[in-house]
C-alpha cells in the first residue's frame, strides 16, 4: 500500500506491507535509527516518536495508519545548526541517560508531557513518564531532567 | 563532593558526559542500526518444551518459503562447531558441564532452546518460515525445582547422569573444628533460609549481532551489541576454529548490559558461522520475548546461612549452604557466580576465621543463568544483611547497634579477612553515621513508637545494610586459585600526536558507563591537557586488541588505572626529549600543567606540545631514543577494590493490602576518589533502583512444567518512574591504598546494597505483628499473605 508521511518536516511516500509497523518504516524504509525497538508488547516506550504533535508508541500504529500524519523522531528535536531541543540540553545537563537506549523515547515523551503540563511536580513526571522504561538511570535523573526543563 | 587535598583539576569534578549529544540526538548507532548491504536475516526456532527429545526435523516446507536462503536443523550444523559452547570457569576438577551446542541436537532442555534456524532476505521472511519448520518433539519430564533437582529423580542430561554440577567449599585450614565450636558456644545464634529468585536482566537494547565475511580475503568482521568484545573475538576463534588474527569483534554503541551481554551466545556463533558458509553477512536482533527467554538470567539460590554471636552480639562464627540454580546449561561463567559470593557472606564484620561455605550447582530445565549486576555479591550481602536483622531481633537490640558492634575497625585495615582476603581500606562507622542523619534513624525510631501502635494499618519500618563490593576483577592469581579460565588484568595506550591532542586506546568496552568521559578526565589530569584534546578508543579488537572488557565494577579500577600508568611512562619519555633540548638533566625536570620545568629555573620551560613535535619529526631526539610519544600497559591489579557503604530505606506498609510506600531511600558509598561524581551518582541511582526492583516487583516465574510465564515486559516487572523513589546520595571517601588513583568499583554497589535494605524495612515495619521474614518480590500480595500468617490466619 502506499503512504504518504511526513517525518521532520520532509514527505515519505512509500509502498509499505499492510502489517508493517510505523517504527518499522521509520527505521527500515525511512532508515531513520534513531527510534529504538525495546520489547514487542508496546511496554517499554523506547519506539516513542511524536505524531502530529502528540506522544505515540510507533509500535503501536501501523504504517498505513500514519498515511498523511506528520511526525517527529528524535533526529527532528535538535536545529539544523545543531543546538539541542531544551529537553536534549536538560537530559545532558542533568545526566538522565546512560547507555542511551530509551532515551529518544524518554526525549520525545518527556516534550509531549511538558506540552500539556508545563509545571509538573515531581509525582506528575514520575506518572506521566510511566509508558517509558528505563534499566540504567533509576529514573531520578530523568525526572530530575524534565522538572530542569519544566524550569528554564 | 570534592577530592583529597592531593588532587586538584579536572579529577572529581561533576564534567558533563561526551558520549551524550550523539545518544540524545539518534546520531549513535547500535548494532541493530547499522546499515549492511545484503545482510541476510537469522531467526532460531526455540522449543516450547521444556525438556523434550526432538524426533525429527523437517525444514523442505521452510525452505522454500519466499525470500528464504536456508534452513538448518542443530544436526544440520552439527559439523560446523569446532567445540561447544564455552564456559570459561570449571570451578572444581570434577565439575559436571552437558555439551552445549548452538542449536540443540536430540534434546531440547529449556523453553527457548534453540532447535533450528532460517536465513532469509528480510526479518519478517525469516520470521514467516520459522512457522513452517515441522519438528517432532517427544516430551519428556521437565526438572524446575532446586532440591527436586538435587535428588536426581529426573536426570536431565543423560551424559553426565546427574544433576548436580559441582560443589564447591571454602577451605579455611583454621575453621576446621572451629566453627562448630563456635556454635555449641554461642549465647545467641539464628538460622535462615532466603530465596534468591530468578531475575531477568532486561537491558532496554536486546541483542543484535551482524557478521560481516570476506570470503576472498578471508578475514570476518562481528559486531555485537556485548560488553565484552575482547572475550567474545577469543571465544568465537576457539568454538568456530577461525583463526583469531582472521576475526575482528566490534561492540558499537550499546544500551545496557548488567552481566546479561558478558557472554557468548549461540546467535553471535551462528551468525559468524552462517557469514563464513554463505559468504553473505549475517544479522540478528533478538525479540525482546525472545530475549527473556534465551538471553540468560540472573540470581537463583537458596541460601541457608547460619550465625553464631557470643553476648555482646558480636560475630563468632558464620556458615553458609547454597544450592545454585545453573539453568540447563553452564554459559560462559555460569558456575563462578556463587564463588563471588563466597567471600562476602561475612559482610563488613569482623569475624575469626570461623567461616565454613559450600555451594552445590544443580542444573534445571531453564534458562541459564549467568553474572547478574553484582553477580553473587547481592546474594551474599542479603543473607548476611537480612540475618544481622534476625539476630538483633533474637538478641533484642537495635540492629544498627548490632552491626556498629561488629563493624570491621577503621584502624584495622588493611584487613586481612576470614578468607584470607585482605579488605583494602574501609570506614563503615563514618558511613553508618552519615546515613542515619540523612534518614533521621533516631527520629523515625521515634516515630514508629507512636504509629506502630496495636491495630494501626500504616506502619512505618526502617532498614538498614551495610555491605562491601569486592570489585575489580580482578587479580589474576586469585583468579586462578578460583580456576577461572583467564586474568583480570586491564590494558591501555596513550598516544599524544605531533599537534598535542591525545588518543586513548582501552581495553574497557562501556555500554553506558561513560568511559569516553572519564577516561579523558584521567589523562586531563596526568597529561596537563584539557579533557576535550583527549580521544577514547575502544570496543573495537581492531584498534583496542588487548582487553578484558567491561564487568564486575572493574573499568576504573583496574582499565582507569592502567591508562594513568601509561600517562607516566609517556611522561617518563617526554620528560628524556625534554630534558634533552633544555640541556638539563631529566631528573631536574617537573612536569606539571602540561609543560616540564627546570627545578629552579623557571624560565626553562617546555611545554608537552612541543615535546609531542619534536618526538614526531624526531630530529633532535636523544641517543637510542625512539620517535613518537606513545606508551602501553598491561596492569594486573594487587588487589580487589573494596567499596563499602551504608543504606537505609524508609518505607510505610499498608497492613491492610500489602502495599508497600518506599517513603525515601538514602544511599551512602564509598568508593574512594571519584573521577566524576555525576557518573558516580547515576550509578548509585540505577543500582539501588535494580536492587530495589528484585525486593519489590521482579521474578521469573516458570509453571511446573517449564514454561515461562513472564517472557515479555507486560509480565515481568521492570519498574517504571512511577514505582519507584527518589535517591538521596551521600558520599564518604576513603580512597583505595592499592592504586595510584585510589579509586574502587561503583557500578553494582547499589544493587548489593538496596535489596536487604528494602526487605529489612518491610519486615522491621510487620515486627510488631509477628513477621520474621518476607519473600521476595515482595508483591502487595506476598506481604498481606505473610502478615496474615504470623497473625495465625489462613493463608
Amino acid at each position: 500500500m502506499e503512504i504518504t508521511v511526513t517525518i521532520n518536516g520532509k514527505s515519505h511516500t512509500a509502498d509499505v506491507e499492510p502489517r508493517t509497523l510505523l517504527v518499522q518504516f521509520i527505521r527500515e524504509q525511512v532508515g531513520l535509527t534513531g527510534t529504538n525497538i525495546g520489547c514487542d508488547t508496546s511496554s517499554c516506550g523506547a519506539c516513542s516518536v511524536h505524531v502530529d504533535g502528540e506522544a505515540a508508541k510507533s509500535c503501536t500504529l501501523l504504517a498505513v495508519q500514519a498515511d498523511g500524519s506528520s511526525i517527529t523522531t528524535i533526529e527532528g528535536m535538535a536545529s539544523a545548526d545543531g543546538t539541542l531541543h531544551p529537553m536534549q540540553q536538560a537530559f545532558m545537563e542533568n545526566h538522565g541517560l546512560q547507555c542511551g537506549y530509551c532515551t529518544p523515547g524518554m526525549v520525545m515523551a518527556a516534550t509531549s508531557l511538558l506540552a500539556e503540563n508545563p509545571n509538573p511536580t515531581e509525582e506528575e513526571v514520575r506518572i506521566g513518564l510511566e509508558g517509558n522504561l528505563c534499566r540504567c538511570t533509576g529514573y531520578h535523573n530523568i525526572v530530575q531532567s524534565v522538572l530542569a526543563c519544566a524550569k528554564s | 563532593m570534592t577530592m583529597t587535598d592531593d588532587t586538584t583539576g579536572v579529577l572529581g569534578q561533576r564534567l558533563l558526559r561526551r558520549e551524550d549529544p550523539a545518544l540524545l540526538t539518534g546520531e549513535a548507532r547500535y548494532t541493530s542500526d547499522l546499515p549492511i548491504p545484503g545482510a541476510l536475516h537469522l531467526a532460531v526456532l526455540r522449543s516450547p518444551y521444556a525438556r523434550a527429545r526432538i524426533v525429527s526435523v523437517d525444514t523442505s516446507a521452510a525452505a522454500s518459503m519466499p525470500g528464504v536462503t536456508a534452513v538448518f536443523s542443530g544436526a544440520d550444523l552439527a559439523d560446523t562447531w569446532a567445540g561447544p559452547m564455552p564456559c570459561a570457569w570449571p570451578v572444581t576438577e570434577d565439575m559436571k558441564s552437558p555439551t552445549h551446542y548452538p542449536l540443540a541436537v536430540g534434546q531440547a532442555n529449556y523453553v527457548g532452546d534453540g532447535v533450528a534456524c532460517v536465513l532469509a532476505n528480510s526479518a519478517t521472511a525469516a520470521r514467516d518460515a520459522l512457522d513452517a519448520i515441522e519438528v517432532e518433539y517427544e516430551p519428556l519430564e521437565a526438572v524446575i525445582d532446586l532440591e527436586d533437582a538435587l535428588s536426581d529423580r529426573v536426570v536431565i542430561h543423560d551424559e553426565i547422569g546427574t544433576n548436580r554440577s559441582y560443589t564447591w567449599d571454602l577451605k579455611i585450614e583454621e575453621s576446621e573444628g572451629q566453627v562448630d565450636q563456635a556454635f555449641a558456644d554461642a549465647a545467641y545464634s539464628v538460622k535462615e533460609r532466603y530465596i534468591q529468585q530468578r531475575l531477568i536482566p532486561a537491558a532496554m537494547e536486546p541483542r543484535a549481532v551482524a557478521a560481516i565475511p570476506q570470503p576472498f580475503g578471508g578475514d570476518m568482521t562481528l559486531y555485537s551489541a556485548t560488553q565484552v568484545p575482547h572475550i567474545l573475538k577469543v571465544m568465537t576463534a576457539l568454538t568456530l576454529g577461525i583463526p583469531e588474527h582472521q576475526l575482528r569483534v566490534v561492540a558499537p554503541a550499546v544500551g545496557g548490559g548488567f552481566g546479561s551481554k558478558l557472554n557468548v551466545y549461540a546467535e553471535e556463533l551462528l551468525c559468524v558461522a552462517l557469514a563464513k558458509r554463505t559468504g553473505s553477512p549475517v544479522r540478528w536482533t533478538e525479540t525482546r520475548s525472545e530475549g527473556n527467554q534465551a538471553t540468560i538470567h540472573g540470581r537463583g539460590q537458596i541460601q541457608d546461612i547460619e550465625l553464631a554471636a557470643d553476648s555482646d552480639g558480636r560475630l563468632t562464627a558464620v556458615r553458609v549452604r547454597l544450592i545454585g540454580d545453573m539453568g540447563a546449561y553452564l554459559q560462559l561463567v555460569t558456575p563462578g557466580v556463587p564463588l563471588l559470593g563466597a567471600f562476602l557472606y561475612a559482610g563488613v564484620y569482623e569475624l575469626p576465621k570461623a567461616y565454613d561455605f559450600s555451594c552445590t550447582s544443580v542444573f534445571t530445565n531453564m534458562t541459564p543463568t549467568d553474572a547478574y549486576r553484582g553477580a553473587g555479591r547481592p546474594e551474599a550481602t542479603y543473607a548476611i544483611e537480612r540475618a544481622m536483622d534476625a539476630l538483633a531481633a533474637e538478641i533484642g537490640i537495635d540492629p544498627l547497634e548490632l552491626r556498629r558492634r561488629n563493624f570491621i575497625p577503621t584502624a584495622s585495615y588493611p584487613y586481612e579477612a576470614m578468607t584470607g582476603l585482605v579488605y583494602d581500606s574501609g570506614d563503615h562507622d563514618r558511613a553508618a553515621t552519615l546515613a542515619a542523619e540523612m534518614i533521621d534513624y533516631a527520629g523515625v525510631r521515634a516515630r514508629q513508637e507512636t504509629q506502630n501502635v496495636p491495630g494501626a494499618t500504616k506502619r512505618l519500618g526502617i532498614g538498614v545494610s551495610t555491605y562491601f563490593e569486592m570489585c575489580g576483577l580482578a587479580p589474576s592469581r586469585v583468579l586462578a586459585s578460583l580456576n577461572y579460565g583467564a586474568g583480570g588484568w586491564e590494558a591501555a595506550t596513550v598516544r599524544v600526536l605531533p599537534t598535542n591532542k591525545i588518543q586513548v586506546v582501552t581495553g574497557t568496552a562501556p555500554h553506558g558507563q561513560g568511559h569516553e568521559t572519564a577516561w579523558s578526565m584521567i589523562v586531563a589530569e596526568k597529561m596537563g591537557v584539557s579533557p576535550d584534546d583527549v580521544d577514547v578508543l575502544h570496543s573495537d579488537t581492531a584498534i583496542a586488541p588487548l582487553g578484558l572488557d567491561t564487568y564486575g565494577s572493574r573499568s576504573l579500577s583496574v582499565g582507569g588505572v592502567a591508562i594513568a600508568i601509561a600517562c607516566d611512562k609517556v611522561i617518563d619519555k617526554a620528560k628524556q626529549i625534554a630534558a634533552h633540548q633544555l640541556e638539563a638533566n631529566p631528573d631536574d625536570l617537573e612536569f606539571s600543567g602540561g609543560e616540564f620545568r627546570v627545578a629552579g629555573s623557571p624560565d626553562r620551560a617546555m611545554p608537552l606540545a612541543a615535546v609531542a613535535f619534536e618526538a614526531f619529526t624526531a630530529h633532535n631526539l636523544p641517543d637510542g631514543l625512539e620517535p613518537n610519544l606513545e606508551a602501553h600497559t598491561t596492569y594486573d591489579p594487587p588487589n580487589f577494590s573494596w567499596p563499602f557503604g551504608t543504606h537505609m530505606c524508609l518505607v510505610e506498609v499498608d497492613t491492610e493490602t500489602g502495599q508497600v510506600d518506599v517513603l525515601k531511600y538514602v544511599a551512602v558509598d564509598d568508593c574512594g576518589n571519584q573521577v566524576n561524581p555525576l557518573i558516580v551518582d547515576g550509578q548509585v541511582h540505577g543500582g539501588v533502583v535494580q536492587g530495589l526492583a528484585q525486593a519489590l516487583y521482579e521474578e521469573a516465574v516458570y509453571d511446573a512444567d517449564g514454561n515461562l510465564q513472564t517472557s515479555t515486559l507486560a509480565e515481568y516487572l521492570v519498574p517504571a518512574a512511577s514505582d519507584v523513589p527518589a535517591i538521596d546520595t551521600g558520599h564518604t571517601i576513603t580512597p583505595s591504598p592499592t592504586n595510584q588513583l585510589g579509586v574502587k568499583g561503583i557500578g553494582e554497589a547499589g544493587t548489593i546494597a538496596s535489596t536487604p535494605a528494602v526487605i529489612n524495612a518491610i519486615v522491621d515495619a510487620l515486627s510488631g505483628l509477628g513477621v520474621r521474614d518476607v519473600k521476595m518480590p515482595a508483591s502487595p500480595n506476598t506481604v498481606w499473605r505473610a502478615i496474615n500468617e504470623a497473625q495465625g490466619g489462613q493463608q
